[in-house]
């Protein structure tokens, strides 16, 4: 009777599959000058009908090893531990070290997953200590790439002048845009905050004079080495470059495993400001709102207060790592600041297990390298990406490597 | 001067046909908000891919096969809601039963993953490029008003005013009125308690995803038809600005979601005509903050108290 039923099931997922299929993929529409025509592709939908026919039939059996999966998977503590100290400054060396014996095109690949770490980070205190779910967290990320470059562009500051300012002014946008939101509940404040970054992204767009509209602002310089560039000439007459009074010879290379140790000191500064946040009473309030919101108003702490903390720190974080993303960039354009992007961050977050920092770094990698390494499936990522998301809220909605809370517990 | 009068009511007129679309996405939010709580993120895709349906099948039909207009329209709007009903119905196992129950972060989250999902699982299909629709309904009436303009009121936006106009009726009734519709009621007013009283509680959910959808790829298949131009991203603005609709209107609220839907097509419309088209997505992004801001309610909705 059960078979029956599986069999019932399976031909009726086939039929709605090729129903599914058949308008995306069976009948493909291609334009031939000013017309349209179709080409039918009923193979695909034979596939696609097969593959779920097959799946339903074969899920009781599948299933079973996922669900020994579910619980085989450990958990992390949320910070460094004592005992763990050790690794962590071998692994810091060795990610120091690794670039001078790296090619260049890996090393490029690891400062954009530096970068995405350090957002991920800023974006762990606000979704993961805090439980905000901020779909417009690219926004605080623009404001920081466009306050450096625009103070390059109007007022000709260098990176290290402007990295506190972008910090600053992100963070400024955080607390003036979370202060009227935040009492909101959680999923209209995650509305609201996508609003917030479309509206920030629109409004680059639209002011032409500013901001250069959709071409953006590009020229803009990369990060000196204490007051010395790091190019191949000096840009201003009697100023020597870097490598000249180094008396190396100029290679592109050095810059770029330059800007990764930047990108390295960045991210660990996030690392270590987060780590030490969370154990900070400002830590244990976020988690506690987190938890259990009303249970904390009786508890006499201030909901919007803390909230805005968590906000306005993780904006800032986003604002840093914009900074750097424009120096490293050489442009900033709208384009790099869609909320397909949010949803990459908060991806990150989501799969490396909300809270958990270890993860949110792992994640970071994971997200970050993939796509680079299966480029020839380029038109596959954001396709596999939703699907990932999804799969992952079914499967495992606490995130690959969640954080273990560290309790006492009491003595019998 | 006396153009003034004309083109306040081309603007109304304008407005009004894009409101209706609105309001036709926005209902799907409003009645999955009001019966599971959770926002349907990936339901602005369900109408792009409505009008990618729709555009297949009159490309299946041919252009210039000689069949009337309003067959080619009907046979649009019909195999649009067939298949999308599907893609609701399936959206909605895949995605969402599973997380039910679950935090509400979680099944946001997991229709977002949805969303980017179905937005290039079409880009996939049919390509990610801007796919040109024939036009169907050229002209419509000029209606001179005295003065230097005349009105004119395109057949393909009377079109989307008349279906949607009709639509909203035969909703309005069979909530009110048909065993289904009743049960969808008593589920939004208390899901345990219908459920204890023998109303399958899956199969109010399963169908109210499916009437979204299906609202929505009429949406889709008129404003691709009108427009002429569609491209597998133009659900996620859509959708938001639907969502701004029924959360102005007051969530969970159907004739809320109607009057949202049409008060910001007329707000955008107006603001791309008197202050900026290139600001009109902000106008209605400001609007979504503003009133989740000052009345997160809405005009029509009922205050949430949060229990303990």
């Amino acid at each position: 009777m059960a078979n029956n039923n599986t069999l019932k099931n399976a031909v009726m997922a086939a039929i709605l599959t090729a129903i599914i299929v058949t308008p995306v993929f069976g009948l493909h529409l291609v334009r031939q000058g000013a017309r349209t025509v179709m080409e039918t592709q009923w193979h695909m939908v034979a596939i696609a009908s097969a593959a779920v026919f097959a799946f339903q039939l074969l899920r009781p059996w599948i299933a079973k090893p996922f669900r020994a999966l579910k619980f085989g998977i450990p958990t992390l503590p949320a910070a460094p531990t004592r005992g763990s100290r050790g690794v962590i400054a071998l692994i810091i060396v060795a990610a120091v070290v690794w670039p001078f014996f790296a090619g260049r095109s890996s090393v490029d690949i690891a400062t954009l997953v530096l970068i995405y770490v350090m957002l991920g980070l800023g974006l762990n205190i606000v979704v993961g200590f805090a439980g905000l779910l901020d779909l417009g967290f690219v926004g605080f990320y623009a404001v920081g790439a466009y306050t450096y470059a625009l103070l390059y562009h109007w007022g000709g500051w260098g990176f290290w002048e402007a990295l506190p300012f972008s910090g600053a002014v992100a963070a400024l946008f955080g607390f003036v845009l979370g202060f009227p939101v935040l009492r909101l509940r959680g999923d209209y404040l995650a509305i609201v905050t996508l609003g917030f970054g479309e509206i920030i992204r629109l409004l680059l767009i639209n002011l032409n004079t500013l901001t250069g509209g959709p071409d953006g602002i590009s020229g803009i310089p990369k990060p000196s080495v204490f007051g010395m560039e790091m190019a191949r000439r000096s840009s201003e007459e009697g100023t020597r470059t870097f490598h000249e009074i180094m008396g190396w010879t100029f290679q592109n290379q050095h810059m770029v495993i330059y800007l990764y140790l930047m990108a390295l000191l960045l991210a660990l500064v996030t690392l270590l400001v987060s780590t030490r946040l969370i154990r900070m009473p400002v830590g244990r309030a976020w988690e506690a709102l987190r938890e259990d919101e009303i249970a904390c108003r009786s508890l006499g702490l201030n909901p919007t207060r803390i909230k805005l903390s968590a906000f306005t720190l993780g904006a800032m974080f986003a604002g840093f790592g914009g900074a750097f993303f424009a120096a490293r960039q050489g442009l900033v354009n709208p384009e790099s600041f869609t909320f397909i992007e949010s949803a990459l961050i908060l991806a990150i977050v989501v799969l490396g297990g909300m809270g958990s920092q270890v993860g949110v770094i792992l994640a970071a990698i994971l997200l970050t390298v993939l796509p680079e390494l299966a480029r020839e499936f380029a038109e596959y990522r954001m396709l596999v990406f939703g699907l990932v998301m999804v799969l992952m809220m079914m499967w495992r909605p606490q995130g690959l490597l969640p954080m273990k809370r560290p309790h006492v517990e009491l003595g019998k | 001067m006396s153009d003034l009068i004309p083109q306040l009511t081309q603007q109304f007129f304008n407005g009004l046909s894009l409101g209706a679309i609105y309001a036709l996405i926005a209902i799907g939010y409003t009645m999955v908000y009001g019966i599971i709580g959770m926002i349907n993120f990936a339901h602005g895709e369900i109408y792009m891919i409505g009008a990618y349906v729709g555009l297949v099948t009159l490309t299946a039909l041919g252009t210039n096969s000689g069949l009337p207009v309003w067959f080619i329209i009907a046979a649009m709007l019909l195999v649009a809601i067939f298949v999308t009903g599907i893609y609701g119905f399936s959206v909605e196992r895949v995605a969402y039963r599973p997380v039910r129950g679950s935090p509400r972060l979680v099944a946001l989250i997991s229709a977002i993953g949805m969303s980017i999902f179905l937005q290039n699982w079409m880009a996939l299909g049919q390509g990610a490029r801007d796919m040109a629709v024939p036009a169907l309904l050229s002209g419509g009436i000029s209606i001179p008003m005295g003065g230097q303009f005349d009105v004119m009121l395109p057949y393909s936006r009377m079109v989307i005013i008349v279906v949607t106009v009709a639509l909203m009726v035969a909703l309005t009734l069979f909530i009110k009125h048909s065993r289904m519709g009743r049960a969808s009621r008593a589920c939004s007013q208390d899901m345990h308690m219908a459920n204890l009283l023998g109303i399958d509680t899956n199969k109010v959910i399963s169908f109210t995803f499916v009437l979204g959808a299906v609202l929505a790829a009429v949406g889709g298949v008129l404003i691709a038809v009108t427009i002429g131009k569609l491209n597998p991203f133009i659900g996620f603005i859509a959708g938001i600005k639907a969502f701004t609709a029924a959360v102005l209107g007051g969530i969970g609220s159907i004739p809320g979601a109607m009057l949202g839907g049409v008060l910001l097509g007329l707000a955008e419309t107006f603001a791309a005509a008197y202050i900026s088209s290139q600001y009109k997505d902000i106008v209605a992004f400001g609007l979504l903050v503003l009133i989740l801001l000052f009345r997160p309610t809405g005009l029509l909705g009922k205050p949430e108290v949060e229990k303990v």
